[in-house]
């Protein structure tokens, strides 16, 4: 199969090309040779770019398919233009044997959609404390090791996870909070909690966790990337860790760059999140930090949550927001605020979280993998749960109007959403 | 942030959530119509019909005595229909959603909910899924409001002291977790308070506290100097000894009102409290007794108030 993009502005985030021009592709992948193709998609007036990469997406299979399924939330990656997912290990059970990693690659591959990267749990069950089998489970296809959202209390077994993955140079994926800070806690400890009289998370619950895994990864040698950073100190104890020279990465949650804790409202659920949205003044820092390269990549966070989990109180609601279709639209929004060119906002989303995979995709150069998005970054839509194709239809974004809208998504050379 | 939901399109109450957010008219509308009322309650027949014909759910997914019997009272002196749930201990436990149970006591002709759960928003979530002709008002959610108590005890003040504009006010204790302590402040600082004073260890202080518009000290005979009103706290018992205090006997000497602290306070200084009190805990048992306490009369203004709210919301 050998298909031409022809006509649109293609941008390349690895290299800064913006340019209108055509891409060829044969054989699954962006060639330089031309010739005749089997077909053409006409590019004109839409922005040619490499697919999304989403550093953490829950497709919630196994254990929680009556909030998704794996079909669902493929087909959602695929509409937001994500090309390549890494998704969590806190399914039911947890990502922590080689048959279930096995088993959902397959399932995935047999879908021929986005391609999934599992990530191992770091810890049997997540529990926290005893190591899971983590070369077994690279070898069954986990690219990193994670506890998501579960707590890790003990730090010598923190160390000692740390250690043994850096032996086998797998690198760690951890969100910073410390247990006991964060406990029972439901929203930012900041003055909108204390007028809704939340239970706060104190944002050194972040930094306190932080400076313990900075200390750990200066003393094991682990490659660390840190998830969904939320606080403006956060970002600013990252920035002297990367200038030290440790190898550190980070991402955050694209909701925590454009939502504060003033979203909250009247307890709207849909913006209870983990970490909580922040005050205003860490939005900003969010914002900054993923400008400057500080933050090196924008991730979904993708958790959809069946309706029943969200018509709670705040506190009882279940955490989390639907985020793989409005990833594009949203880094956008981003980048618009921040006036930046469109291959250092989709570079964000492209290139970066490809080098933090140590993937071969989110660039457009011959010989690199065909994962390709045709999209129009001015085309309005107003997000509404019946446009959203994955199950989780939880976005605090409901009834906003954002732009950018996919119109098709190539993986491997294969067009897998058209619209 | 989205309209005020507590209002309706012509700016009424339509629910009563919390304190913050109403304007004063309707605060004073709200005192001024208790007081008509208290009247009724001295009558020998203690009913008026405003409320006739409606029902009124006492929704409790939180054990509660005073609070429910007074709203029970308030509402059948209106002449109303009168359920009580128990929430806590009937479909909760059997699994099923608050939504839902509220959805089939509204197929039962629901008029009004009187709510108190245990987690801070629960009757906003209601207020947002019932019917145009309900109504709920919030008998207390978690740490976030108890507006009616608030009510109350403005309405108290008022009655002791006439006028908000010249008070100091210090609330004493577990402001932390306190609803009635955020309700009562929103509330003096919309009708004029000069001073509202917090006052209690920083463990029991939500952070950013002074954003409401309250003074803080720790020192309780600093923050009692020349107060007109002193309210104290319910200090919960699971919280008397832990990471927030070592002891009940620590707190009552650092926070405890007793006579000898009172007297800092203005000689004609009022003492009020929420109940139920903890003798020898927030208050010693001279004081609750004493010439300064008005905290019975609250309990007796607290009748009248609610029937103000529940007439101004559900009335003709």
């Amino acid at each position: 199969m050998k298909l031409l993009i022809k006509g649109g502005r293609v941008v390349d985030p690895a290299s800064g090309r913006d340019a209108v021009g055509d891409v060829f592709i044969s054989e699954g992948k962006i060639s330089a040779k031309t010739g005749t193709v089997d077909r053409t998609i006409d590019a004109k007036g839409l922005v040619v770019a490499p697919g999304l990469i989403d550093l953490s997406a829950r497709l919630r299979e196994p254990g929680h398919e009556y909030k998704a399924t794996l079909e669902s939330e493929m087909d959602a990656a695929v509409a937001g233009g994500v090309t390549s997912l890494a998704c969590p290990p806190d399914t039911d059970p947890p990502l922590d044997e080689p048959g279930l990693v096995d088993m959902l690659r397959r399932r995935a591959k047999a879908l021929a959609r986005a391609r999934v990267y599992p990530v191992g749990a770091l810890t049997v069950k997540l529990a926290g404390a005893r190591l899971t089998e983590m070369t077994e489970l690279a070898e069954a296809g986990c690219v990193a090791f994670s506890q998501a959202n579960a707590p890790l209390a003990d730090t010598q077994v923190l160390w000692r996870a740390m250690q043994y993955a850096a032996t086998f140079g797998f690198p760690v994926w951890l969100r910073a909070e410390d247990v006991w800070l964060a406990k029972g806690g439901v929203a930012h400890d900041g003055e909108i909690a204390t007028r809704l009289g939340l239970a706060g998370i104190p944002a050194f619950a972040e930094t306190v966790a932080l400076a313990t895994i900075l200390q750990l990864a200066r003393a094991t040698g682990t490659r660390v990337h840190l998830c969904r950073v939320s606080t403006a100190l956060g970002v600013e104890m990252l920035r002297a860790a990367k200038q030290e020279g440790l190898p550190v990465t980070c991402d955050v949650g694209i909701h925590h760059v454009h939502l504060s804790e003033m979203d909250l409202g009247y307890y709207d659920s849909h913006c209870r999140l983990e970490p909580p949205l922040r005050s205003q003044r860490d939005r900003e820092a969010l914002a900054a930090g993923l400008a400057d390269g500080t933050i090196d990549c924008a991730v979904s966070d993708h958790t959809p949550v069946d309706e029943d989990q969200k018509q709670l109180p705040f506190a009882e609601a279940e955490p989390g927001a639907t985020g793989l279709e409005l990833l594009l639209p949203l880094a956008l929004k981003w980048g618009a605020e921040r006036k930046l060119p469109l291959a250092a906002t989709l570079a964000r989303v492209t290139s970066e979280p490809a080098r933090v995979l140590g993937a071969p995709s989110g660039r457009i150069e011959p010989g690199a993998p065909a994962d390709l998005i045709v999209f129009d970054p001015q085309a309005p839509f107003r997000v509404m749960p019946e446009t959203l194709k994955s199950q989780g239809k939880n976005s605090p974004f409901l009834g906003y109007e954002l732009a950018g809208r996919v119109r098709a998504t190539l993986v491997a050379g294969n067009v897998v959403f058209e619209s | 942030m989205p309209a005020n939901p507590q209002l309706n399109a012509n700016g009424e109450l339509q629910h009563l959530l919390s304190i913050e957010g109403l304007p004063r008219e309707i605060l004073l509308q709200i005192l001024d119509t208790a007081e008509s009322f208290a009247g009724v309650t001295e009558r020998e027949v203690k009913k008026v019909p405003l409320l006739r014909g409606k029902s009124v759910f006492n929704l409790f997914f939180e054990a509660s005595t005073r609070t429910r019997t007074t709203f029970e009272i308030a509402a059948k002196r209106l002449s109303a229909d009168v359920i009580n749930l128990n929430i806590a201990v009937s479909s909760q436990s059997k699994g099923e959603s608050l939504l839902d149970t509220v959805a089939n006591l509204s197929a039962m002709q629901a008029d009004l909910f009187v709510v108190r759960h245990a987690s801070s928003g629960a009757p906003y979530l209601i207020a947002r899924h019932v019917k145009p002709h309900e109504h709920v008002i919030n008998a207390g959610d978690g740490r976030h409001a108890h507006p009616t108590q608030g009510l109350l005890d403005l309405y108290t003040i008022r009655h002791y002291k006439k006028d908000f504009n010249r008070l100091t006010v210090a609330i004493v204790g577990d402001v932390l977790h306190s609803r009635v302590a955020r309700s009562l402040i929103h509330g003096l600082t919309t009708l004029g308070v000069p001073e509202v004073r917090v006052i209690g260890p920083q463990t029991l202080l939500p952070v950013g506290v002074e954003s409401l518009g309250v003074r803080v000290f720790h020192d309780m005979r600093a923050g009692l100097k020349d107060c007109d009103v002193v309210v104290m706290l319910r200090l919960q018992s699971e919280r008397m000894d832990g990471a927030l205090l070592p002891s009940a006997k620590e707190f009552f000497k650092n926070y405890g009102l007793t006579a000898d602290k009172l007297a800092l306070a203005r000689p004609e200084a009022i003492v009020m409290h929420p109940g139920p009190m903890n003798r020898g805990v927030e208050i010693d048992s001279s004081v609750a007794d004493g010439p300064h306490s008005v905290i019975l009369p609250q309990v007796t203004f607290g009748i009248a108030v609610r029937m103000a709210v529940m007439s101004i919301v559900a009335g003709n």
